[in-house]
C-alpha cells in the first residue's frame, strides 16, 4: 500500500510550506492548516503548495494519518492536544533559544529532548521527532530519491515502533535515508547544539557524527 | 523595465593590513568612506543594517547614513535592515524622516529582523513576542509614513491619538519596504500594510524565491494595493578574479558563520557547502565582476525584481579590498547587469 496516508501539515510558515511541496511530490494528499481561518492562506497554497488543499487546523487533523507540526514553538501551548489524540505526530519543531529565545516550558536543564516535553503534552499520540534538523532552506534542494548516489540522511527519533516506521517510510520518499535513533530520548542528538543540526550528511557522515556525539549514549 | 543596484553592510570590523582588527571607531568612519565612495562609483543605493555585535558594530547606522547624505547628492541611503521589533517605530520615523530631510528626499527603510537577534535581550524584549511585536509595529509605521496626524492602540506601545509626529515628510513617504526571508506569511503581511518586498537570499537556491514575487504580486492585487517593487539582497565579494574573490571571502566567511554557529548551535560551513552557494545554484555573489554580474542578472530575472543590493564586506575583510570591491561593483558590475538585462 502506497500513497494512501494522508498528512496534515500544520504550519504555514518557513518550514511548513517546504514539507508540504515534498510530500506532495512524493505523492502523498496533504492538507495545510494554520491556527487560523484557510481563507488566509488559500493564496499562499495555490502559489507556493500548489496541490496542497487549505483547511481549518481541526479538519486536517481529524482526516489525517500523520500530522506534522511546523509551528513555532511557543505557539504549541495553543494547540488542543485532543485534536491529536490517536495520530502519528511528527514534531518538526526545534527548541532554538539563541534563535527565538528562552520558552519556560522548554527549559528544565537540558535534561529532556524538546520532543519529550512535547509527547508529554500529547500523551494521547505517538510523536515522533524528525525532519526538524536540516534547514528549510536546503531541505527541498538537497532531496533525492532512493539509490540517489548524493541522497543524505536524516534522523528520526520515537518510542511508538508502528509511528517510527511510518514516519521512516515518509522521510525515506520525501527524500532522506532515514536513520533510526531509538526512542524519544534518543532524538536530543538531532537538536540545536547537537552534532547534526543544521547538518546536511551522507548516511556514513551522519552515523559517524552521531556515535562521536556523547549525547546519543545515554 | 528601471533597475536599481545597492551595496548594504553590516559594518562589518574591518582589518589592518597586517590582519589586526580595527577599532570599532576607525571601521565605521571607513564605511562612511565607502557610502560616500559607493556614489562615485555609481551605486544607486547604500544601506546600513542594524547589528550590535563586537564584529558587526553598527547599532545606529541612521548616523552614519547622515554622514554620508551629507558629502553626496544622488545616492538613496538606507536601513538594511532596521529590526523594528526591538526599536519604537515613532523614533524609528523620526530618524528616517530627519535623514530624508538631510539627503533631500533620498531616505530609505528596509524593516525586518535580519539573521540576528542581539537587540531583544539588550533592549529588553522577549523574542518570543516577536511577531506580535513585528505586526503592531509594522502597522503603525504604515500610519506614520501617510504623514498627517496619527490616531493608533495596540499592545506594544504608548497609544497615540491624533498626533502629529514630527519631522513632516517634505515629498510624501520615502520607500520602505519589510525584509522576508522565506515565510510566505510575512509575504502577505507586506502586501496588506503597502510595503515594498526585500527577499533576503542568504542560503540555498534563489529560484525557490520565484514563487514569493508572485504571491506578492497577487496579494496586493486581493488587498487592492498598486504594484511595488521587489528587492534582493544577497551576500558576496567581488574582485578581480573568482580566485581572488573566494581567497579573500572565504577564511572570513568561515570565520563569521562560526561565532555565530557558535552562538545559536548549528553547523559551521564546510568547503563543499561554500562552493554549492558560490555556484550557480546558491546564494553568494562571489567572484569576478563578470561572475557576479551573470547571477545576478540571472537571478534578478528569475524572480521578477527590479532592485538588487549585494551584502559587501565581512569582518577581517580590510578597507582597500573594500573599496575595491564597491568599485568593481559600481564601474563594472553594475553596467554588465543591465546590459545583460536589456
Amino acid at each position: 500500500m502506497r500513497n494512501t496516508e494522508r498528512l496534515a501539515v500544520l504550519g504555514a510558515g518557513h518550514v511548513g510550506p517546504v514539507i508540504a511541496r515534498l510530500a506532495i511530490a512524493a505523492g502523498y494528499p496533504v492538507a495545510i492548516a494554520t491556527s487560523g481561518d484557510p481563507d488566509d492562506i488559500a493564496l499562499i497554497t495555490e502559489l507556493v503548495i500548489p496541490g496542497a488543499r487549505p483547511r481549518w487546523a481541526s479538519d486536517a487533523i481529524a482526516d489525517a494519518d500523520i500530522v506534522v507540526l511546523a509551528i513555532p514553538l511557543h505557539r504549541f501551548a495553543e494547540l488542543d492536544p485532543g485534536l491529536l489524540a490517536g495520530k502519528i505526530v511528527v514534531d518538526a519543531m526545534n527548541y532554538w533559544p539563541a534563535s527565538d529565545g528562552v520558552l519556560t516550558a522548554f527549559e528544565d536543564g537540558g535534561t529532556r529532548g524538546s520532543s519529550e516535553i512535547v509527547a508529554r503534552r500529547l500523551a494521547g499520540s505517538a510523536v515522533v521527532k524528525a525532519l526538524n534538523h536540516i534547514g528549510y532552506h536546503e531541505l527541498e534542494d538537497r532531496a533525492r530519491p532512493a539509490g540517489a548516489p548524493d541522497r543524505r540522511a536524516a534522523g528520526l527519533a520515537g518510542d511508538d515502533q508502528a509511528a517510527v516506521a511510518a514516519v521512516a517510510e515518509l522521510t525515506g520518499r520525501l527524500g532522506y535515508d532515514p536513520v533510526r535513533l531509538g526512542g524519544l530520548r534518543a532524538g536530543r542528538v538531532l537538536q540545536p547544539g547537537g552534532p547534526v543540526f543544521g547538518q546536511v550528511l551522507t548516511l556514513p557522515e551522519f552515523e559517524r557524527a552521531v556515535h562521536e556525539d556523547a549525547r546519543s549514549l545515554s | 523595465m528601471t533597475y536599481a543596484f545597492g551595496l548594504d553592510t553590516f559594518g562589518d570590523r574591518e582589518s589592518g593590513a597586517d590582519g589586526t582588527p580595527l577599532s570599532h571607531a576607525q571601521t565605521i568612519r571607513n564605511v562612511v568612506e565607502e557610502g560616500v565612495f559607493a556614489e562615485q562609483a555609481g551605486v544607486d543605493f547604500f544601506g546600513i543594517g542594524e547589528h550590535h555585535t563586537d564584529y558587526f558594530p553598527m547599532p545606529a547606522g541612521d548616523v552614519a547614513l547622515a554622514a554620508i547624505a551629507a558629502r553626496t547628492g544622488k545616492i538613496r541611503l538606507g536601513s538594511a535592515v532596521t529590526v523594528l521589533s526591538s526599536d519604537d517605530p515613532v523614533r524609528v520615523f523620526q530618524r528616517y524622516s530627519t535623514l530624508d530631510a538631510i539627503s533631500g528626499g533620498r531616505a530609505e527603510v528596509i524593516l525586518g529582523r535580519g539573521s540576528s537577534i542581539e537587540s531583544f535581550p539588550l533592549f529588553g524584549y522577549d523574542l518570543a513576542d516577536y511577531e506580535e511585536l513585528f505586526d503592531e509595529k509594522a502597522t503603525l509605521f504604515a500610519e506614520l509614513l501617510k504623514g498627517g496626524p496619527v490616531t493608533w492602540e495596540g499592545k506594544t506601545r504608548a497609544a497615540l491619538l491624533n498626533q502629529d509626529v514630527v519631522p513632516h515628510l517634505e515629498s510624501g513617504p520615502f520607500p520602505a519596504w519589510i525584509g522576508v526571508g522565506g515565510n510566505p506569511q510575512s509575504v502577505i503581511r507586506a502586501a496588506r500594510l503597502g510595503f515594498s518586498l526585500a527577499l533576503a537570499i542568504i542560503g540555498g537556491p534563489p529560484s525557490r524565491f520565484a514563487a514569493y514575487s508572485e504571491l506578492f504580486r497577487r496579494a496586493l492585487e486581493k488587498f487592492g494595493q498598486p504594484p511595488r517593487p521587489v528587492l534582493v539582497h544577497s551576500p558576496g565579494h567581488v574582485a578581480a578574479t573568482d580566485e581572488q574573490a573566494k581567497a579573500e571571502f572565504w577564511p572570513r566567511w568561515q570565520n563569521v558563520i562560526a561565532l555565530v554557529a557558535e552562538e545559536r548551535g548549528f553547523a559551521i560551513p564546510t568547503e563543499a557547502s561554500f562552493d554549492r552557494e558560490t555556484g550557480p545554484d546558491g546564494a553568494l555573489y562571489v567572484g569576478s565582476p563578470e561572475t557576479v554580474a551573470n547571477k545576478i542578472a540571472a537571478n534578478v530575472r528569475a524572480l521578477g525584481a527590479t532592485r538588487f543590493d549585494l551584502k559587501y564586506g565581512l569582518p577581517g575583510l580590510t578597507h582597500d579590498q573594500l573599496m575595491t570591491n564597491v568599485e568593481l561593483y559600481g564601474r563594472e558590475v553594475i553596467p554588465r547587469v543591465r546590459e545583460l538585462l536589456a
